[in-house]
């Protein structure tokens, strides 16, 4: 499913909403995730999972092709923690089938 | 830094939008639960700009009690992974690294 699907299914179950509204409130609230991981926050969503910044230290990396050290640079990376609820009803299609 | 949770969201709703705070909880709800049961179904959701909820299928495997060092068997079961897109990537490492920058 992608983002348009998704907005689209939603705005079929509110008929009063414009879908250009739907789509503004899909993107908000990517968008506020978004912003608030660029400033180092922390994002708690209860039931669905967490969305958290790791930090990776500067360190020497090689090029796997030359076998070349290379300085790669300390960096920061988006990381999502599957809540617990979530990955309960994720896991339960495997008792199922 | 605040942790961003429901109540955060609901209100940035509220101001971008223009729906009432009970409204904007309620659609906030339906997005979650609709990706929730979009994976549930072993769908992936693909948010462009942002990244990639998906289910990955793991095998079972014999894995090791590390307190007792007793081998038990992990069943095969499904786990959620989320990729970051490039842009989210580039967003989060570009603010943090000038978030850091300013305080030295």
């Amino acid at each position: 499913m992608t983002k348009s699907e998704l907005i689209l299914e939603i705005a079929a179950a509110h008929p009063n909403l414009l879908i250009k509204d739907i789509d503004l409130i899909v993107s908000t609230i990517f968008d506020e995730i978004e912003s608030s991981l660029a400033q180092g926050g922390r994002v708690e969503l209860r039931g669905f999972g967490a969305f958290f910044v790791k930090n990776r230290k500067a360190r020497t990396g090689r090029n796997p092709r030359t076998g070349d050290a290379v300085d790669v640079h300390e960096k920061y990376v988006p990381f999502f923690k599957t809540g617990k609820e979530l990955r309960k009803r994720t896991n339960s299609q495997m008792d199922e089938a | 830094m605040q942790t961003l949770t429901r109540a955060g969201l609901i209100e940035k709703l509220y101001s971008h939008v223009g729906l009432s705070r009970s409204e904007s909880a309620v659609l906030l709800e339906e997005v979650l639960e609709k990706i929730v049961s979009t994976l549930e179904g072993g769908d992936a959701v693909k948010i462009s700009g942002f990244g990639t909820f998906s289910v990955r299928k793991k095998g079972s495997r014999i894995g090791r009690n590390p307190k007792t060092g007793e081998e038990v068997v992990i069943e095969p079961r499904l786990v959620l992974a989320f990729r970051p897109s490039q842009m989210l990537k580039n967003s989060v490492n570009e603010g943090m690294t000038k978030k850091v920058a300013k305080k030295d």
